[in-house]
This record gives C-alpha cells, structure tokens and sequence, in this order.
C-alpha cells in the first residue's frame, strides 16, 4: 500500500487535503489495523488527497488523562500539538472517536485547533455528496446488522446518526438494540478500562452489550470504535457465535460493499 | 390577638432556622475551588428554563414525570396560598384575598384542591413504587435506612398536608352556611364531597377543626421547608441554581489543569518567562471535598437520589460496586459533616477512603451514561475523574496494569508494549 506521510509531502511542497490520525489501535492492534486499511482504500478509491503521520505520530493521550494522570496527558498532547502545529494541519480525520474526542475537545485549550472529523460523518459526507455509490448484490445488502454506539461519539460528542446513515447506504436491514442512542449501553473499555481487568463483579459489560446485540438477531454487529471492536469480538466469542456473527467497523462495510 | 402573637412568634422562629441552615449549606458549598463558569450566560438560562423548571429530561421517563410534575406543579401554586396562610395569620383576617379577588378567588381555590388532590394521588403512587412494586433503584445497596426513611417521610409528610388543606375547606364550607364571618367561597368540588363528615358536628367544633386545620398546615408547611434543608429533597430549590452552573462543554470534555500545563510547558522549554513568583500548586486531583469544585459540591446537594443515574450505569448493572448516585450521596454527606463539626476538614478523615473507595472510582468506564440520565445535570464523572488523579499523581496508586499503561505512553508512545518505531508497520504488511 503506498500511504504517503505528511512529511514526505511536506517535502516535495504538497499539502494533503485531510490528516488521517490512525491511532495506537489502528497502527498496533492486529485486527484493527484491517480496519485502517480498509479506510484507506476507500480514500485511495475516491481519489482523496491524504497523509499520514507515520512514526510520528504518538498517542493522544487519552487513557492516561481518565486514569487520572494528567501530567502524562499534558505531555502526550503537547507533543503531538508541536508536531501538527509544525505542520500546518487543519483537517484531521480519525477513525478512533478516543482520539477524536480528545483532539477535537482537548487540544483548543492547550493550543491545538483544528477541524476534526470522525470517520464515521467523514463517510456520511461521501455518501451524501454521491461520491460513495454502491451498487445492488454486495454481501449485506438487506442483511440485519445492528449498530452498537461508542459513547465517545454518541453521548459525548452527540454523534448518533452519521453512523446509521452510512448503514442505510448499505440498503441493509437495520435494526437496534433495546439500549440505543442517548441510552445506549457501554462496551466497558472507556476511561482507560480497556488497559486494566475489570474490577469485581457479577458480569463484564462487554459480555453483558453482547448479549444485547445478539438479541436483535443481526448478523453484523456494526462499530465505530476500535476498543468497542475489542470489547464486542470478546462478548461473541465468549457466547462462541463468531462463525455466525461478525463485528465490523463501518469503514470495513462500506469497503467491503464497494469490493475494494 | 393571641393567636396572631403565637403565629408571628412560629414564623419567626421557622425563619431564623432555615435561614441558619441556608447559611450552613451556603459554607458547605463555599468549602469547594471556585471554578470560572465558561460559556455563554444564554445557553446558562435556557437550561434553567428547560431543564429545571420544564423538567424536559424528567420526561424521558414517563409515569414517574407525569406523578412528579402534578407534585411540582402542585408545589409551586398551592404555595401561593401560603401567602394567604401569612397574611391571614398575621392580621388575623380570614381568606385575605376573598374580597379582592372576586368571582377568580373560587376558580383559584377549586384549582389549588385540583391540585392537591393530584399531588395526594401522586404521593401514594410513589409511596406504592417504592415500598410495594420495590422499583430496584430505590432498594440498591446505597439507599440504606436514612434515605429510604426520607424519601417515605417526604411523600407521608405531602399526603398530610394535602389532606389538611381539603379538611380546611370542607369545615370552611359548612361554617360559610352558618355564619356570616366566613367569606363565601363558592363549592368547592374537591372538598365539597368531605361535608357530609362535617354537617352534623357543633359549630364550636367546626371552628375548632377549621382551625386546627389551618394552623397545621401552616406549621407543617414551615417545619417541612426546614426538613428539606437536611433532606434529599433539597433538590426541589438546588435543581435550579445547579442546571445554570452545570458545564457547557461536550460530555466527552475533561477539564484542563492549567496548574499542570505550566510544568508541561516549563519541561519541555514553551514556557513564557514568567515575572511572578509561581502560585502554590495546592493538591492535584480530590482527596477531599475542599479540593472538588463548588459547581460538583452544589450538585450533591441539588441531587434527589432518584438513581436514574446508577441504574444506567454499566459499571452498577454488572455488579460492581460503583454507583454515580453514592458519590453525589457520599460528597454531601462529607459536607455536611465537615460543616457541622468543630474540627471542619481537619478531622482526620476524607472523601476518598472514608466515603468512597478506589475500587469504586476504578470501575468507571466514562461513558457518561449517568450525566446523560440525570434530570437536574448532575454531573458525577467530574468527581470521579478528579478523585483518580489525586490517586495518580499524589499518591501513584493507580491499578498496577494503569501504571504500565502510563509507562507504555511515556517510553513507547502508545498505551501498548509496541516499538515506537513499528507504528507505521502496517502499511508495509
């Protein structure tokens, strides 16, 4: 895949239309990381003017400020705000509505202002704008997928329709879950659980959501998150369904469905 | 004469009271940092207007909003017959208003029976919630004898009251075809139905029970208004005063330390030479009521306990032990000891450790379920948060697996055990 940094562009005097901010999962996790290209496929197929930071990029810093350590976040952001003030970035896109959240809600305060848009209304745009078209016989069409809300998009930052309109692209059969929306029930690896064991009690939460969303019937749970894609991966193996049902992210459908 | 003497005597006592409590409760508040209120004055009044007084997140819930609005609508307009109540006790008129008001002072008082009528019904509906249907979010492990007692004392205390103003009036309706002193209300249907018990009884006796009637719901009126200053149904006042200082930000938005910005900022050489001496950091994070904000101290006390909070909490659903609505309990009640005790702060104990444990504020995912659900936009993340990074950065006793988290990011740049060098790998596989 050739993915140009943005500091080669920078060097042959371009300037890319949008930054994608991949994120630690997008760049380490083994899973996610299909889901980043996935992504970048569909950038490379609409022709858009991209960059990546490549190696320097480094994590927002978000796990560390909700486990309390703000020293560590300050540094994190500040670092990264060097670098993406150094460059001169307006745009950025991200997949990860952590680093979303984070970069868009975080960063202005600490002198970090840019235009920060989540994957998920960056494909909604696409598709508004006619410039995502897909076309009848892809795999889910009229297929029932459900679509599990990450609380860093939905109730933290008031995204809970973009996602599902790039789900009715698909002309497949949506239908949710009983905790949806403002409402919708958590993953349980926001504020930095994903990096430690969950403290005692009578269940996990993702197990708990997957019982929810397997419930529904769909065969495709939907995500926009790739700690939620963790979380709800676990939960269907944990109820041994993953030969009958797949946890995809929305740019992987759409991908998909386009054939890329 | 002597009963306007002892009326005015009651009210001045019950008013040197609350405004002793109102005083307390002011300080216990003023323990907290002052926070700059940031946003737009606007945004601040329209959640006022929508959410506290239009109760529009109440709504989200539909029995339990259309019971509490007859008891809130309830609260608001028959306590402006207490204005009555005050002005008749004082000068010792009877239905002050009567004469004044005309042919509207009828359409008023069968409105106010209206009313209290509803808020009755609404009162024993909730008694049945709680105590009979046992709903789970008043039986959890927090709402142990106190809290369960004052949520039932508070709807016990309303239906009394409410039955003391139909007994009033169904007696002030007799005594109207009896005797010229009473000013002619008109029937009033609600209370109307009471006169047969009331028809055959003495005169004297009617006075004696018209009277009672009044002067016990005068008296309860006043004692109820200090009671709610210990009770959780303070909220009925805080809701208002919380939902304009509640924070504009995106739910997802965690506040800035600018204390910690300044050191960031020194060690990696940004910093503007600065001319004043550095200000004493004081603690970092929450260890005590003193170290949250005043915004976070109002909201314990603007907080009803309805558990709407801990009964979406995906921590709470799944047995862990922490609850949103502990918390907020938990803050109050720390406040309301430090105020209360000679040695205030210094007492040897603290929020965190005596009130709420690390276990519990270890468990939060910060999904904002409970800011979401909160009718009045109290906001216990806030604490939550802010309880972690004392126990982060003063005490670096955060959960063993965080701390390697935390030295991932420093050493490798990504909460993972990955070389730093091996991020952009993916494109290459």
């Amino acid at each position: 895949m050739n993915i140009p940094t943005l500091a080669d562009l920078t060097a042959k005097g371009e300037t890319p239309e949008i930054l994608f901010w991949v994120g630690c999962a997008g760049s380490f996790d083994d899973r996610y990381k299909r889901v980043t290209k996935a992504f970048v496929k569909i950038l490379h197929a609409l022709d858009i003017k991209f960059a990546v930071l490549g190696n320097e990029e480094s994590c927002t810093g978000d796990p560390a400020r909700r486990a309390g350590n703000e020293f560590l976040f300050q540094m994190q952001a500040m670092s990264n705000i060097q670098v993406l003030n150094g460059y001169g970035v307006k745009k950025i896109v991200t997949a990860c509505p952590h680093c979303f959240n984070t970069i868009k809600n975080e960063y202005p305060e600490l002198g970090g202002t840019y235009e920060v848009i989540h994957h998920s209304t960056f494909l909604q745009q696409l598709i508004n704008e006619g410039k995502i078209k897909l076309n009848d016989g892809h795999a889910f069409k009229g297929k029932k997928i459900t679509y599990h809300d990450s609380c860093y998009l939905g109730r933290a930052n008031n995204i809970y329709e973009a996602p599902r309109e790039v789900l009715e692209a698909l002309d497949a059969d949506l239908v949710e879950m009983k905790r949806c929306r403002t409402t919708g029930l958590c993953c349980g690896a926001g504020g930095a659980q994903m990096f430690k064991d969950a403290e005692k009690g009578k269940k996990e939460i993702n197990v708990e959501r997957t019982e929810e969303a397997l419930a529904t019937g769909a065969t495709t749970v939907a995500v926009a998150c790739p700690f939620c894609m963790t979380m709800i991966m676990d939960g269907v193996k944990s109820k041994e369904k993953e030969a009958e049902v797949s946890v995809k992210d929305l740019a992987e459908l759409i991908a998909e469905a386009k054939g890329l | 004469m002597i009963q306007q003497l002892i009326f005015a005597i009651v009210l001045l006592g019950f008013s040197f009271l609350i405004a002793r409590r109102v005083r307390l409760i002011k300080k216990g508040i003023e323990l907290g940092r002052q926070t700059p209120l940031t946003g737009d004055t606007a945004t601040r009044w329209k959640n006022v207007l929508l959410i506290a007084f239009g109760q529009k997140k109440m709504f989200k819930r539909i029995v339990p909003a259309v019971l509490h609005f007859f008891i809130y609508a309830g609260f608001l307009i028959i306590n402006l017959e207490v204005l009555e109540f005050i002005i008749d006790g004082l000068a010792g008129t009877h239905r002050f208003f009567a004469p004044w008001l005309g042919q509207v002072y009828p359409v008023l008082m069968n409105v106010f029976e209206f009313l209290a009528v509803a808020v009755l019904l609404s009162c024993v509906f909730f008694l049945i919630r709680r105590n009979i249907l046992k709903i789970p979010r008043f039986w959890s492990a927090e709402m142990k004898a106190w809290p369960r007692l004052d949520a039932n004392t508070i709807l016990t205390v309303e239906i009394i009251l409410m039955t003391a103003i139909l007994t009033m009036n169904a007696a002030d309706q007799v005594l109207q075809l009896r005797d010229t002193h009473y000013t002619t209300t008109g029937s009033l249907f609600f209370s109307s139905f009471l006169m047969p018990a009331f028809e055959n009884l003495e005169t004297g006796t009617l006075i004696f029970i018209e009277r009672a009637a009044w002067w016990f719901h005068i008296v309860g009126i006043l004692g109820f208004a200090l009671y709610v200053t210990y009770s959780k149904h303070l909220h009925i006042f805080m809701a208002f005063p919380n939902t304009y200082v509640a924070r504009l930000e995106p739910k997802g938005y965690i506040n800035n330390m600018p204390v910690v910005t300044q050191e960031v900022k020194s060690m990696l050489g940004l910093a503007e030479v600065s001319t004043s001496p550095p200000t004493e950091p004081g603690r970092f994070g929450a260890k005590d009521v003193n170290d949250l904000s005043r915004a976070s101290l109002m909201a314990a006390f603007a907080c009803t306990e309805c558990g709407r909070c801990t009964s979406e909490c995906p921590a709470n659903l799944t047995g862990k032990k922490l609850s949103p609505r502990k918390i907020m309990m938990d803050t109050r009640d720390r406040v309301e000891e430090v105020i209360k005790s000679q040695a205030g702060l210094n007492d040897g104990k603290s929020l965190l450790g005596d009130y709420i444990t690390k276990e519990e504020i270890n468990a939060c995912t910060s999904c904002n379920a409970c800011v979401e659900a909160c009718p009045v936009m109290i906001n216990p993340l806030d604490i939550i948060i802010e309880l972690r990074r004392y126990v982060a950065m003063e005490e670096s006793g955060s959960p063993a697996s965080w701390n390697s988290m935390f030295q991932n990011i420093e050493t490798n740049f990504a909460p993972w055990k990955f070389a730093p060098s091996d991020r952009f790998n993916w494109a290459k596989e």
